[in-house]
């Protein structure tokens, strides 16, 4: 899947950008350690967009092209940021099989996104992950820590509700 | 050197150790075919066309960078060998944009040429899922259209080659693709618009933006009077494109071509190339005794002056203020030759034909219009030369040879050598002695200077000064230079640059020479000896000795370096940062 580059504007503090720039100067000297760096950038803001990739290439002294390149080959690294409540839905076996991929439809329909993004206001993200060890109460998905089991399109809208007060 | 032995299809070889099996297999005179590899440029062992059979091995062996050892059984043209190869093509094919009737490299394709050899009769047989893909056409030079991209990486190995890396291979697996950072387009970032990424992509993913509808426009227009300027490169690239041998000097039937095209007038950037050395070596003179700043480096290539301004901003003083050839000659053409003929400079098209493509973008550039006017209205490339002449019809290899027309179609020795990374250092050499000493050179020839290495340096005792100097080829080079440069770390008086690497005959505007030959055969000093035996047969070899030179300084400019030769041949330069958020 590629991913999903945010378009929400960035909101990086002076304290992140001085977090980061302290990691870039201790790795600066080692070029392998660029994705270091990253991880731990992605540490700081939760995700690795432009302004952070941009920080990271001058800091490195690695084109940003390549800084970019690493970002979109590797799994663990996000363009887009995590909302303040991150819904997870499971595409394990399972739960695939009972029918989540639904769940993750409905869910992308009624906030507007897909998977791997933002809402522009910040509140919702979507991921799909895999098994997360919940099978008996598949379909399942997590709104951050919290759990929904045995679901079916027609609780989403209930869930949603709750979050968005 | 150790030799191994081993047998190719069955056939007994001596060979060096450690070769490749790519390279062991022109012993045996058999040409492995390949696409991703580039020699010391892309080996990567990607695209797995080049694979053999390798008794004892579990599986097909990539020849391009697996190496021979002692004993080795190569079967390069097995049954297994050639479907697998096949198969290959065949997937490539299967996202492959197929419009090859239209497309800009057919005929001079390296993976249509695959699929001829290897009998591929069924492109779809894989027919799928074909990804999204980007089309980017930002810059003024060139267009990526990776509808046509096969992965190869060899456009991303020549970017890093130039310290640019613009361009890169993005996300993994079936989403893999060619790109900019965040997907942006690639003027968002600094391409210095050198074109080596062209020149090094085996299809038509990657091209130069075609203006040769805008020259026919203008040539079909009776109001307007077109001219044609070639840079010296030219005349040792144009032939390759109608099956002449590469080293072949092509000017004679170049000149016929352009005045059968219908151009009103057949110039030679040659001319502009002596007038760039009179107002250089005047200028690196002016710098020595009167404490200007040194080194001075040289700026007649538009991609090495990019680089500088994008990724050297703060030194840009170092820069000759001396506008280009090309542009030089616009502007002389536009001013002194206008006046003279009594000719509107509105009604002048001027057009040259560059082995460049970041010509295009020097065009419009900013204090490049000494009449009021763009100096150079068109600048088209050698492909797209060769494009209109096979275009109109024109049998080129039964041309005759004809000259430029006169006066600013008259070079010397020492300006066609500009073509060839030391050629301008070499020119300017002979002059600036002059210059120095009042006397010419017992020897012409600069030999130091000359030849394929990236970086080259020499002294040489003038007038008692010792005038240390620097060439360098390829913008990768150019970095190393400039980073002694920054830090002051060297003691060059003069330093030349050009923005690809051997100079403006390995240009991106030059014919695209598939990687095939390519990785055997030494193009850049073939292409270069054109020029240096074109300089070595010529009456005249020092660019003071230009009597159109001479004339156009006695009739308008006065001296090198006055107040007209200032407003009409000098530039300025840009700060430019790498990004442009």
């Amino acid at each position: 899947m590629l991913k999903k580059i945010s378009k929400m504007p960035f909101r990086g503090t002076p304290e992140q950008a001085e977090k980061l720039q302290a990691v870039i100067d201790e790795s600066k000297n080692d070029k392998s350690l660029l994705m270091h760096v990253m991880q731990q950038a992605q540490l700081i803001y939760g995700y690795l967009p432009y302004e952070v990739q941009k920080m990271i290439a001058d800091g490195m002294d690695i084109p940003i092209e390549k800084v970019y390149g690493v970002s979109t080959f590797y799994a663990q690294f996000a363009l887009s940021p995590k909302g303040e409540y991150n819904i997870s839905v499971c595409l394990g076996t399972a739960c695939y099989v009972k029918g989540s991929q639904g769940l993750l439809d409905k869910i992308s329909e009624i906030l507007g996104i897909g998977s791997g993004e933002c809402t522009e206001d910040g509140k919702f993200s979507i991921e799909a992950c895999r098994c997360i060890g919940a099978c008996g109460l598949a379909p399942v998905l997590t709104v951050n820590d919290e759990v929904y089991g045995k679901l079916t399109t027609d609780d989403i809208s209930g869930i949603l509700a709750k979050y968005q007060a | 050197m150790e030799m191994v032995n081993i047998k190719i299809n069955g056939m007994p070889f001596s060979v060096p150790n450690g070769i490749t099996v790519l390279e062991a297999a022109r012993y045996a005179g058999i040409d492995i075919p390949t696409l991703c590899y580039m020699k010391e440029l892309n080996e990567i062992g990607a695209c797995r066309i080049c694979v053999v059979e390798v008794k004892g091995a579990r599986s097909l062996v990539t020849a391009c960078v697996f190496p021979v050892n002692e004993g080795m059984e190569i079967l390069t043209n097995s049954e297994r060998v050639r479907k697998a190869r096949k198969t290959t093509l065949e997937l490539i094919l299967s996202t492959h944009n197929r419009k090859c009737l239209s497309c800009i490299r057919s005929t001079n394709c390296e993976l249509q040429a695959l699929c001829l050899e290897y009998g591929v009769e069924k492109p779809e047989r894989f027919d799928g899922a074909v990804p999204e893909s980007s089309f980017d056409d930002s810059m003024p030079h060139m267009v990526r259209d990776n509808s046509k991209c096969i992965l190869c990486r060899r456009c991303v190995a020549a970017c890093n080659n130039q310290a640019v890396s613009v361009i890169g291979a993005n996300a993994r697996g079936f989403d893999t693709h060619i790109g900019s950072a965040f997907e942006r387009d690639v003027d968002r970032f600094a391409c210095i618009a050198c074109g080596q990424c062209i020149v090094n992509c085996p299809t038509g993913a990657l091209y130069e933006k075609d203006d040769t509808g805008k020259v026919l426009a203008a040539i079909n227009d009776p109001e307007k009077f077109v001219v044609v300027q070639t840079a010296p490169a030219v005349r040792a690239g144009l032939g390759e494109e109608f099956g002449y041998e590469i080293g072949t000097d092509v000017e004679g039937k170049m000149a016929a071509a352009l005045r059968r095209l219908g151009f009103d007038k057949v110039f030679d950037t040659n001319f502009s190339a002596d007038l760039t050395i009179m107002e250089e070596s005047n200028e690196l003179v002016e710098r020595i005794t009167k404490g200007g700043v040194l080194p001075m480096i040289t700026s007649c290539s538009p991609g090495w002056i990019k680089y500088c301004e994008h990724y050297y901003p703060d030194q840009l003083d170092h820069l000759s203020t001396c506008k280009s050839p090309q542009q030089m000659f616009g502007a002389t053409l536009k001013t002194w030759y206008a006046k003279n003929m009594g000719i509107d400079p509105a009604k002048i098209v001027s057009v040259s034909v560059m082995p460049c493509t970041a010509k295009k973008f020097e065009v419009g550039r900013d204090d490049q219009s000494a009449s009021g006017y763009a100096d150079v209205d068109i600048s088209i490339t050698t492909r797209e030369l060769a494009r209109m002449i096979k275009g109109a019809g024109i049998n080129f290899r039964n041309l005759p040879d004809e000259a430029f027309d006169n006066p600013l179609g008259e070079g010397t020795g020492a300006a066609v050598i500009f073509g060839a990374t030391g050629g301008v250092m070499e020119a300017a050499l002979r002059t600036a002695v002059k210059n120095i000493t009042g006397e010419e050179p017992a020897d012409p020839n600069f030999t130091e200077v000359r030849g394929m290495d990236g970086v080259k340096e020499a002294t040489y005792s003038v007038g008692g000064l010792d005038v240390k100097v620097c060439v360098a080829s390829g913008t990768k080079n150019a970095k190393a230079v400039m980073e002694k440069v920054k830090n002051g770390e060297c003691d060059y008086t003069f330093i030349e640059i050009m923005g690809c690497p051997g100079g403006c005959i390995n240009g991106g505007g030059q014919p695209i020479v598939p990687a095939s030959i390519k990785n055997f055969v030494d193009v850049k000093s073939l292409r270069a000896s054109v020029l240096y035996n074109s300089d070595a047969a010529k009456q005249d070899r020092y660019s003071h000795e230009n009597s159109a030179v001479k004339r156009v300084y006695d009739e308008f400019f006065g001296e090198p370096g006055s107040h007209v030769a200032h407003e009409v041949l000098h530039t300025s330069y840009v700060k430019r940062g790498i990004y442009k958020d």
